[in-house]
């Protein structure tokens, strides 16, 4: 399996993210770490907390590849490691990962390829202490692109993952 | 849509009189090249049925019309223009005038009669003469369901073809295809099915639910595809008689690029799990599965040879996206693709000859064929994106998908396409909404 070297590392990772958990209690985010996931109270206005736009506003709800690629860039993991942390929070959330291909390759390939992109999200999401029974994951293949468009930066932002709150 | 047909079609040969001219020479007989590259089109003259009544009339103008545009599609026939004929319709029926066709350059002289019968069927006959040795290549008298006039001019058109060329016909069969509308990112995709002309259209799914790579049984009234009902993606029969969908085996994963074996007992597909897709197969009687494959690469897309011991697959085990052949029992795993770029989808010829591909090279992409060693390789057509291949029932010619580039407001158009094997006649089937994944299939039994 090509990710149990990802595994290791995640795995000594996984202390630093979960060290400074914020409480869900707290009333603001005095920890003053910009990195850290939403642990504020739904602010008037603000996005409820645990929900689809929290997670997008706080962690960001997409990783991104390299063209005909699965391996997680230092972004995709950050990001990822946000995304535990914030699991971590809300612990009765469970996220589905959709993995996403440009459409610069076959149908039946990208479907194998968007599932190898989600499975290597869960993987690490997995390796820095998520229950596996949180994260679900399909692929779309070249079914949904999020950017319309035929050219190299839409086929850029299309190679991705993307998380979805259940 | 009239499967049942089959029971209504008895096709008996009428042992007619071979009308020789006295003085004719002997010389060769009448016959169409197909292993060159391009061949110039056989001019054949192609009458109207005869018939005595009104509606008669028109059922046997309507056959002759089908059977010129199967003949005309296919490339290697140029049916001639009916304002050019000599001898009329009356006079035909008490035999040809060889003379009078051959002035207009007929080389091959189709005619035929529509009657109905007191029990209610059509009899539909024809012969198929050749002009310039003066004799009958063959006569054919066929009973049908009126409504059924269709299919009969199909097989009228297919016995033509293959007494022609020699080779075995292909437009008495049908295409299911994925039927496409609106931008990019919520392309809508149904089912859809027509025969190979583009006639008889109806679509098979509502649309409610992506489909993708619909695939015939070679024995069946029954298809094989992706589907993601409630979310999943798996792969599902379809019975064309029932209209039943029927999800196939219960699998922790994602099962994709569903084919069905050559004696249609069995599906091959893959099986995604923990992120990583091999190729299985699934026995559609006992239900018992097989891994063929087990490697942590990509293996997908399989394809039976057509006498079912070997498999073509697509795996990017040596680094990229390859074209692999291996044994039916998953052993003896070799690359067949050795050229630049990456290459996918292969399907093997129902002649066992050759495989067909897609080759993604230089931001482009192409549709080739390749022996099964991996020699001869040759492409047949290119574009931003062609994809998908499918062969008709007798390796001659193949369909396959185009699609634009998107604009910047997501909109795409996409079409099949047919080919012939030289890579000539390139044609759009016309369908009513955008078209891709098109599946031949085999001649209707």
């Amino acid at each position: 399996m090509r990710f149990k070297l990802l595994t290791l590392f995640a795995a000594a990772l996984l202390v630093a993210a979960c060290e400074t958990a914020p409480e869900e209690t707290a009333a603001v985010d005095t920890s003053g770490v910009v990195e850290q996931p939403a642990a504020q109270p739904a602010s008037p206005g603000g996005p409820t907390p645990g929900s689809q736009e929290d997670l997008l506003l706080n962690v960001g709800d997409r990783v991104f590849f390299a063209f005909d690629r699965s391996d997680l860039n230092s972004d995709s993991r950050a990001t990822l490691e946000k995304l535990a942390s914030w699991m971590t929070t809300y612990q009765n959330v469970t996220i589905t990962i959709e993995g996403h291909c440009d459409e610069r390759g076959t149908r039946e390939y990208n479907l194998a390829l968007g599932e190898r992109r989600s499975d290597a999200a869960r993987d690490y999401l997995v390796a820095l202490g998520v229950d596996g029974g949180r994260v679900t994951t399909i692929s779309y293949g070249k079914e949904r692109p999020a950017v319309l468009g035929s050219n190299e930066d839409a086929w850029a932002q299309n190679r991705r993952d993307v998380f979805v709150v259940n | 849509m009239n499967n049942s047909a089959t029971s209504f079609v008895s096709a008996v040969a009428l042992a007619l009189a071979v009308a020789l001219g006295s003085g004719v020479p002997a010389r060769a007989e009448l016959n169409v090249d197909i292993t060159q590259g391009f061949v110039e089109p056989l001019p054949v003259a192609i009458t109207d049925f005869y018939a005595e009544t009104l509606e008669e009339s028109k059922t046997g103008k309507d056959l002759a019309g089908v059977i010129s545009a199967d003949l005309e599609r296919s490339g290697l026939f140029r049916p001639i223009d009916h304002g050019a004929f000599i001898q009329d319709a009356a006079s035909l029926r008490k035999g040809p005038r060889f003379s009078d066709w051959r002035l207009i350059n007929a080389q091959a002289l189709i005619q035929g009669s529509v009657e109905m019968q007191p029990d209610g069927r059509l009899r539909v006959n024809f012969r198929l003469w050749d002009v310039f040795a003066e004799q009958q290549m063959t006569g054919l008298a066929y009973f049908t369901t009126p409504s059924n006039w269709r299919r009969v001019a199909h097989i009228v058109a297919d016995v033509i073809y293959k007494r022609l060329t020699g080779e075995d016909g292909y437009f008495d069969t049908r295409l299911v295809y994925v039927a496409e509308s609106g931008p990019q990112n919520r392309r809508v995709k149904r089912l859809g099915i027509m025969d190979q002309d583009g006639e008889n259209h109806r679509f098979l799914t509502a649309g409610n639910e992506l489909v993708l790579t619909p695939r015939f049984s070679p024995t069946t009234q029954e298809i094989t595809y992706l589907s993601y009902i409630s979310e999943i993606p798996r792969v599902y029969l379809f019975n064309l008689n029932t209209g039943q969908q029927e999800v196939l085996g219960d699998f922790p994963g994602m099962t994709f690029a569903p084919r069905f074996s050559p004696d249609g007992n069995k599906v091959i597909m893959s099986l995604a799990d923990n992120g990583n897709s091999d190729i299985f197969t699934m026995d559609l009687r006992t239900r018992g599965v097989k891994r063929l494959t087990n490697h942590p690469a990509i293996d997908t897309s399989p394809s039976y040879s057509p006498d079912g011991r070997r498999i073509a697959f697509n795996s990017d085990r040596g680094g990229s996206q390859q074209l692999y052949v291996m044994d039916s029992d998953g052993g003896n795993v070799r690359r067949i693709s050795f050229n630049q770029g990456r290459y996918a989808t292969p399907v093997w010829s129902p002649r066992g000859d050759l495989v067909a591909f897609t080759r993604m090279s230089n931001g482009e992409f192409y549709i080739g064929v390749m022996r099964p060693d991996g020699s001869g390789e040759r492409m047949l057509t290119k574009g931003f994106l062609v994809e998908g291949p499918t062969w008709a029932p007798n390796g001659r010619v193949l369909s396959y998908f185009r699609q634009t580039p998107a604009d910047s407001r997501g909109r795409v158009t996409s079409k099949v396409y047919t080919i012939d094997l030289t890579g000539f006649n390139e044609r759009e089937l016309a369908t009513p909404i955008d078209a891709s994944d098109p599946a031949w299939s085999p001649l209707i039994p």
